[in-house]
């Protein structure tokens, strides 16, 4: 990520330590995720250690240290998925994508997340593929759901 | 537009708006939430706006999108006001016959009713719905009618009134006098009394004092404040100015779970609405009392929704909770006193001061009054969002709101609170619902969130997934807490691949007690619930799944 676009969010945030959650929001947000280089010149910028910027990034879920795919795939692991049969979508996920949770395949198309509760019962099991909620998945669903996904064209 | 400067400029405002809304106006509302939208209600929008102007009708019928209904089951919802005509699951090609035939000709279009499924009879009005027949909606009443986009709608049904009372007729005595007597307590989970917390903010030394209010629903299956944020921001709003002017606090933070764009976006929307009608900002109803709020968004962490975390995360920090005493109240956010409610709590308030104490105190129970919202999940019939009085029994909830288990499945356990609570076996079915008689069975009321299982979930496989949840979730600051999650969860994870041992169910109820004793915060003070709670009413599902899978040929398979 360019310095520029890093020195615009800091300066939305008028470079406020306490604001260093909603700054790594920001920047997650425009880059996908957080390059160290990106956190070495956050933590220079608002003089904040490295070792509190790095203990902050890892501690909060939304955060991601490694590179993530075009789509994000997000499992609802809720318990209300849980009961409705969402292990077996998400193993059903991994199976196709031969990855494991919060991993990327080789070609940078998709990274696998979990999620807590989306808040979205009704739906249950649910998947979420860039923001879009594809509710009452099942095992047969996930492989046409992807394929579609893998055909988009996007702007990475 | 003028801002609303004094009490009779909102009056004023309001009779004009009323004046305007012309009665018996045929108005089709649909359901924006969360959970219709993901079942593709924007594209039923725009085909609604499609055939109306085809059919001219797009003067005289208006289009609504409003906020969760909470029968989530059936959406995308449309109900046609104001006959109150209710319409489930419409999809997009739905909408030319519901405009030809019900807008255009007055009959109904019979395919879209929706059928009890306990009687089989269809139903064509929205109030004889057996799901909201059941309930009482006070705080969720107006979710259906308004949109949460426009603070006119609000102002419309009473909106303000209550704030403008507080402010101009009432001392910040009275009003805590008030709270207290209604017997409203936290909705968040602990269920502490709100008007003895918002007297010792009060009473706190210092001039600088915040309020919170704590939008961090981060129990898996509970969602009444998101629909409440998404469908009635205002009244939100409404409840947090009044409790800033009773508590002297000038500045306001919501802290809303970064898992819910829709609900940040609406939060959004209402604050700048707010700020530009003047019920945000200064000297408010000429009352001389200054009053802002800004968002901040959570960034995934469970432990968060704990209130001292959740300081620490406002402050930028580690969402790690801190030793209590001293209090939030005494010492909160930045060092200053501090009020941290639910979003449901503060939605109550202005409920409470427009209708009066003694009216709230007389819904509930002994010691819990009022209604709550609860989320009906899992294996039901009729999931969604449920406002009922306190004291009802699990019973009722179950099978005349959410119209019993599907496929004709016997039912087996009920788990509410969340990972704080615990599963309320089939026997106990007739507890009522209030805060001691939940403790009592060894759950908790918690945010509300109701998982209900049926017969094919595994017990020793729920308390699996809780202590997955908690050792995952866990902030890591307690020994206890931290080590001992993660050792339960093993030990458990064990006994579901038949890999138990003579000895794992004591060992488990010892360390759970432990965690519940060690640990500093609600976390892991709970953290023990789902084990203790499994054990103690499907122990012999613990023991049979044991000794299944030690010993059946099948093991392999399962």
């Amino acid at each position: 990520m360019r310095t520029a676009d890093i020195d615009k969010i800091l300066k939305r945030h008028e470079y406020q330590k306490s604001a260093l959650i909603p700054i790594l929001q920001d920047i997650q947000a425009q880059h996908r995720w957080l390059p160290r280089e990106t956190l070495t010149y956050v933590s220079e910028q608002l003089n904040i250690p490295l070792i509190d910027v790095y203990s902050l990034a890892t501690f909060y879920k939304s955060f991601s240290l490694k590179p993530r795919g075009k789509h994000v795939i997000t499992a609802c692991c809720g318990t209300a998925c849980h009961v409705r049969g969402g292990p077996k979508v998400l193993q059903e996920l991994q199976n196709q994508l031969h990855i494991g949770v919060d991993e990327t395949t080789p070609d940078q198309t998709f990274t696998l997340e979990t999620v807590r509760c989306l808040g979205a019962c009704a739906l249950g099991p649910l998947v979420v593929i860039d923001k879009k909620y594809h509710g009452q998945m099942n095992t047969k669903k996930v492989a046409s759901t992807l394929k579609k996904y893998a055909k988009k064209k996007t702007k990475s | 537009m003028n801002k609303i400067q004094t009490a009779s400029d909102l009056k004023t405002v309001r009779v004009t708006l009323v004046r305007n809304t012309r009665k018996g106006k045929t108005i089709v509302t649909l359901c924006g939430g969360t959970g219709c939208h993901a079942s593709g209600c924007t594209t039923v929008i725009s085909a609604f706006k499609r055939e109306l102007k085809k059919h001219k009708l797009h003067d005289t019928i208006d289009v609504k999108v409003t906020g969760c209904h909470g029968f989530c089951e059936k959406g995308p919802i449309v109900v046609i006001q104001p006959r109150g005509i209710f319409y489930k699951q419409v999809k997009s090609k739905d909408v030319k016959d519901i405009v030809e035939q019900t807008l255009v000709k007055g009959t109904i279009v019979d395919r879209l009713l929706y059928i009890d499924p306990l009687t089989g009879k269809k139903i064509t009005y929205e109030k004889d719905v057996q799901f909201y027949k059941g309930q009482e909606r006070i705080v969720f009443a107006d979710n259906g009618l308004l949109d949460p986009y426009k603070i006119e709608d609000y102002l419309t049904i009473g909106g303000y009134t209550a704030a403008v009372k507080a402010l101009t007729t009432m001392s910040s005595e009275k009003i805590i006098d008030d709270i207290k007597k209604s017997g409203l307590r936290g909705r968040g989970g602990a269920g502490f009394p709100t008007g003895v917390k918002w007297e010792s903010c009060r009473r706190a030394k210092g001039t600088t004092k915040y309020i919170i209010c704590n939008a961090d629903e981060g129990d898996p299956g509970a969602y009444m404040d998101r629909s409440l944020i998404e469908g009635n921001p205002f009244s939100i709003l409404e409840g947090m100015l009044i409790g800033a002017f009773a508590i002297g606090a000038n500045q306001g933070i919501i802290y809303v779970r970064d898992e819910y764009p829709i609900a940040v976006q609406t939060l959004k929307n209402a604050i700048a609405l707010a700020r530009q009608w003047g019920f945000l900002g200064k000297n408010i109803f000429g009352s001389g009392f200054d009053f802002d709020l800004k968002i901040i968004r959570g960034a995934g962490a469970f432990v968060c929704g704990e209130e001292t975390a959740l300081i620490a995360s406002v402050e930028g920090k580690k969402g790690e909770p801190r030793q209590r005493p001293p209090f939030p109240t005494q010492r909160g956010l930045w060092g200053k006193p501090t009020t941290i409610n639910n979003v449901e709590t503060w939605a109550n308030i202005p409920y409470i001061i427009n209708k009066g104490s003694q009216w709230f105190a007389g819904i509930g129970t002994e010691k819990s009054k009022g209604t709550k919202i609860f989320s009906l999940v899992g294996k039901i019939n009729n999931t969604g969002l449920v406002e009922v009085p306190m004291g009802i029994t699990l019973k009722e909830m179950i099978y005349s709101i959410g119209g019993g288990i599907p496929e004709g499945k016997s039912f087996k356990a009920v788990q509410t609170g969340g990972p704080s609570g615990g599963c309320i076996p089939k026997e106990l079915l007739e507890t009522p619902i209030d805060y001691e008689k939940l403790k009592e069975v060894g759950s908790i009321m918690g945010s509300g969130g109701m998982v209900v299982m049926d017969e094919d979930t595994c017990m020793v496989d729920v308390a699996r997934y809780f202590l997955e949840f908690l050792q995952d979730e866990s902030c890591g600051k307690c020994l206890a807490c931290r080590e001992g999650t993660k050792r339960m969860a093993e030990i458990v994870t064990d006994i579901t691949k038949g890999q138990g041992k003579e000895g794992d169910i004591e060992l488990l109820q010892e360390l759970a007690t432990t965690v519940k004793d060690t640990s500093m915060c609600g976390l892991g003070q709970t953290a023990a619930n789902p084990v203790l709670s499994t054990i103690k009413f499907f122990r012999d599902e613990h023991r049979f799944r044991k000794w299944f899978l030690r010993h059946s040929p099948f093991r392999f398979y399962s």
